[in-house]
């Protein structure tokens, strides 16, 4: 988040493709993205949101078309990309035999780390106090926060989200809003999915209906 | 600073496993109490022979470890894969083949050490001379690292199926057999007052063969079951 407003980051698709079992989900699909802004995917369920977003990943191989960033492949980027990318997925990749700090710690040590305090971490997602219980103690939706919490311990400019809402009562989900705006305020990048509206006032949000 | 991040993310998931491991310890048992009770019923089952013992003792104890192993495997990365945290090494700004050969050294510390460590014990059971015993130390030392080095490869490639514990078995045994082998004839050769050092040789060198290797080709497979 602290160097991402200097430097002039890009995430651009060209025409990507993807196909599953036989099926088109998408074809032609591009898309250009710039620090502060913001993607939401929209579409019906199966119509390719998640399988997009593991495609910016690069978890998953387009069938044609390439993501870039900074104008390079990022399959020949590898590591390079990663260090600019937090990813939540549809599963939340916390160890529930864990406790939320042994968790973050975890998240901070695999990414770049930020400035940030694992307590402010906590703090941010309303996690403080939750330190020490394990995460197999927590709700669902405390979990989903903890798992939203990892985007903070690591400086990422991009931030790919799958349903990050998923579980969250109203007080959580604005909280996560708040985060979402102010990473993007900051010149981060946002590409989201989500069934819920997301509320951002203040930032530019390109949106891609898949099922169109 | 990016070594150091380097270094710190390796310990720390080692550190994590152990975490997990201690968190799980009845799991955590169960390949090593496998090994004892395997190895402890080969005498009853077949009579107390000394010299029948001694002959099937280094197969069996071998035998049991590898079967051991076998079925610690599946617990290497099936739990990170259900709870995404496999997609999150994928992700990570480090090079995966060394975050999974901290996972693979985690592995072998929680379940491999301590079947090397009760090892001796189990070879006075079956009345191996000394010697033999001793090689039969050294040749689980060099050995096991490899179990659990090819394992991780099959595991990697099993993992995003549902029930992939058969293949597994299917893809992973035919590569242990070379080490089986060369191992419980170097005990034997030993019991028998031979000089060993061509099988260890050998067995050393499949242990640095797997060590380059398997990384690369577990971070890769791991990408291909992901995908």
């Amino acid at each position: 988040m602290t160097d991402s407003g200097t430097k002039s980051y890009s995430l651009e698709a060209r025409a990507l493709e993807c196909v599953r079992d036989d099926r088109t989900l998408f074809r032609d699909l591009a898309f250009r993205l710039e620090p502060g802004q913001a993607l939401l995917l929209e579409g019906r369920n199966g119509s390719g949101k998640t399988s997009l977003l593991r495609i910016l990943c690069g978890i998953r191989l387009p069938d044609a078309g390439m993501i870039a960033w900074c104008g390079t492949d990022i399959q020949r980027l590898g590591a390079d990309y990663y260090q600019h990318t937090a990813y939540v997925g549809h599963r939340d990749g916390i160890k529930l035999d864990l406790t939320p700090m042994e968790n973050l710690a975890m998240a901070r040590a695999l990414g770049r780390p930020s400035d940030m305090t694992l307590e402010a971490a906590l703090a941010r997602v309303d996690l403080y106090g939750f330190e020490d219980v394990p995460t197999r103690n927590l709700s669902a939706g405390q979990q989903r926060r903890l798992a939203l919490a990892r985007l903070l311990v690591t400086d990422a400019t991009l931030w790919i989200l799958d349903e990050p809402f998923t579980s969250l009562d109203v007080h959580g989900i604005r909280v996560i809003e708040e985060l979402l705006e102010a990473h993007a305020q900051q010149g981060g990048m946002l590409a989201v999915t989500s069934h819920h509206a997301v509320n951002l006032q203040r930032s530019p949000v390109h949106r891609i209906n898949l099922s169109a | 600073m990016k070594r150091h991040s380097l270094i710190r993310a390796f310990s720390l998931l080692i550190r994590r496993d152990f975490i997990l491991a201690m968190r799980h310890r009845a799991e955590m048992a169960n390949p090593l109490l496998f090994f004892i009770l395997v190895t402890s019923l080969f005498p009853l089952g077949i009579g107390a022979n000394p010299r029948l013992l001694q002959a099937v003792g280094p197969g069996v104890i071998w035998v049991a470890a590898l079967l051991a192993a076998l079925l610690s495997l599946d617990g290497v990365f099936r739990s990170d894969f259900e709870d995404g945290t496999l997609e999150q090494y994928l992700l990570s700004s480090h090079p995966v083949s060394l975050l999974v050969l901290a996972k693979v050294l985690a592995h072998w510390l929680i379940t491999g050490l301590p079947l090397l460590l009760i090892s001796p014990l189990l070879g006075v059971f079956l009345g191996l001379p000394a010697a033999g015993i001793q090689i039969l130390f050294i040749t689980l030392l060099l050995g096991t690292p490899v179990l659990s080095l090819i394992g991780a490869v099959g595991v990697a490639l099993t993992v995003g199926l549902r029930k992939g514990g058969m293949i597994l078995s299917l893809l992973v045994l035919p590569l242990y057999v070379p080490l089986l082998i060369f191992a419980s004839s170097a005990v034997d050769t030993a019991a028998a007052g031979l000089p060993v050092t061509a099988h260890l040789s050998l067995i050393a060198a499949l242990l640095v063969l797997a060590l380059s290797l398997s990384p690369f080709a577990t971070a890769a497979a791991l990408r291909v079951s992901l995908s």
